[in-house]
């Protein structure tokens, strides 16, 4: 993306300043500086994209907040809103090729229109304060801005129309189909679902699993030294199951609890590392029950506790049965991960000290 | 408060009889159809299809799959919808239990979990 300042001005709002005090304030507000941008996705925009997702630098994918020109717009172009992290700009503009366009970029402290939605950044107040910031009526004739809707549990129209004069109209919920939606301004209520296809999931593995990949590394390296190899893939197999197998098979596990799904996911990870724990010939009967037992206890707890985890990322699971979910499994998961864990070290106690 | 409460959970129950093993059966989603004037903004903002187009008033048509994203209620000229709107996601309120903080003030999501919570693209809080 090129951003060129076309008109030099006194406010200087950098990316991270806060929003009501970013640089002008209402007495030098004036002539408001405008943005260029256009529709070209470029090698750096997708290596930063790339970034984004791996949750590399979390502060840096932001676009300066305020007004941008797409294209060549007249006082009648419409205008669009958007947040002011990379990803979502970029979709937006990109989708709006050949279009000429205005776009207000809010600022959401670099965050996506969802998730800012959610937090209020992206909301009512910064919105209005941006219409008016921009000096957007001094831009456009008519009283019109399309927000994708998304934005909607952040911003409130009926508010928005009485505080800035402005109509919040509300586009489909992915950029990609605005252009079919700008032929009649009506979206199809597929345009409206938001879905959650496999490859939505699978771009959410990189940032659940680099989260969770150091702890994961000194426990395996850990178990390698105490107990073996085996013991060591175990941890780093509960681990995958949980952050990449569980968000990949999501829909496919047959119930409906997550905590559910992670029992029964964890559960058949662990059968194979049973089944090697509980059949050493070398080691008496009890040992061999003590190390399946942990194998089958300790991974599906693990599982089951990453996949409740996962709620956060998904795009349907309510606030009233997460908490729910939390109360119902969560004290299973504890016990089975103590009782799982006793016995593995009063395995891994008795094999140090000889016992057996 | 709202009679229409009483049926969208005496129809859920029908569905789902071993609700037990669906903790998602029930929402805090109220919706009173006496009041809504029909503008359709809740079947416009609503990301999982729960209101639909009536005749006299929006259709609570699937009041299961709602998440509570608190877009409907927002966006009513009304008031004809009420929900406890935050966001679902477990890290941030085992979080919050474990501080001892309120499971229900305590979600921002901030902190860096790799989710809607530490945020994503496209899902968690995804869109666009
Ligand atoms: S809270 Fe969100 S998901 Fe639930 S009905 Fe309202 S708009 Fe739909
Ligand atoms: S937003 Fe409110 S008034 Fe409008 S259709 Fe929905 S319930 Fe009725």
């Amino acid at each position: 993306m090129e951003t060129k300042d076309t008109a030099a001005s006194a406010c200087s709002c950098s990316a991270s300043a806060q929003a009501p005090s970013c640089g002008c304030d209402a007495a030098v507000r004036s002539p408001a500086e405008i943005r260029t941008t256009d529709s070209t996705i470029t090698p750096a925009n997708r290596l930063d994209h790339f970034a984004a997702r791996w949750g590399w630098k979390r502060e840096s994918h932001r676009v300066v907040p305020g007004l941008y020109r797409l294209g060549n717009p007249s006082t009648e172009s419409p205008v669009f809103a958007s947040a002011n992290y990379t990803l979502s700009f970029d979709a937006l503009r990109s989708a709006l090729a050949g279009f000429d366009a205005w776009i207000l970029v809010l600022d959401t402290k670099g965050i996506n229109v969802w998730c800012a939605a959610g937090k209020g950044t992206f909301g009512t107040d910064e919105l209005v304060l941006r219409i008016q910031s921009s000096g957007l009526e001094n831009i456009v004739s008519h009283r019109k801005i399309i927000v994708p809707q998304l934005g909607a549990p952040g911003i409130s129209w009926p508010e928005v129309l009485r505080r800035s004069k402005f109509l919040m109209e509300f586009g489909p919920v992915r950029a990609r189909d605005l252009s079919e939606y700008l032929k009649t301004h009506k979206a199809t209520p597929a345009m409206r679902r938001v879905e959650f296809p496999l490859w939505d999931r699978l771009i959410l593995i990189p940032v659940e699993f680099v989260h969770v990949a150091f702890p994961m590394v000194i426990v395996a390296a850990v178990l390698w030294v105490l107990a073996g190899p085996v013991a060591a893939l175990a941890v780093v197999s509960a681990v995958l199951a949980g952050t990449a197998l569980f968000p990949a098979l999501l829909l496919f596990i047959p119930t409906q609890d997550f905590s559910t799904k992670g029992l029964i996911l964890g559960g058949v990870v662990a059968i194979p590392f049973a089944v090697v724990f509980g059949t050493n010939p070398l080691l008496p009967g009890w040992a061999n029950a003590a190390g399946a037992a942990t194998a089958l206890l300790v991974i599906p707890a693990v599982v089951a506790y990453s996949a409740l985890n996962f709620t956060g990322a998904t795009t349907f699971t309510s606030r009233t049965g997460v908490k729910k979910e939390i109360f119902r499994y969560v004290p299973l998961m504890a016990v089975m991960a103590v009782v799982g864990s006793v016995a593995g070290i009063t395995l891994g106690v008795s094999r140090l000290l000889g016992v057996i | 408060m709202f009679k229409s409460e009483e049926v969208h959970q005496n129809l859920e129950a029908k569905k789902n009889p071993s609700g037990f093993f669906d903790s998602y059966s029930e929402t805090s989603l109220k919706y009173d159809p006496d009041r809504c004037i029909n503008c359709k903004r809740c079947t416009q903002v609503c990301p999982h299809a729960v209101f639909a187009e009536g005749n006299e008033h929006a259709e609570l048509a699937n009041p299961a799959s709602c998440m509570e994203c608190g877009a409907c209620a927002k966006n009513c000229p009304v008031q004809a919808i009420e929900v406890q709107s935050g966001v679902g996601c477990a890290w941030a309120m085992i979080g919050a239990a474990l501080r001892g903080k309120d499971m229900d003030t305590e979600c921002s999501c901030g902190g860096d979990a790799g989710s809607c919570c530490g945020q994503s693209e496209k899902t968690g809080c995804g869109g666009k």
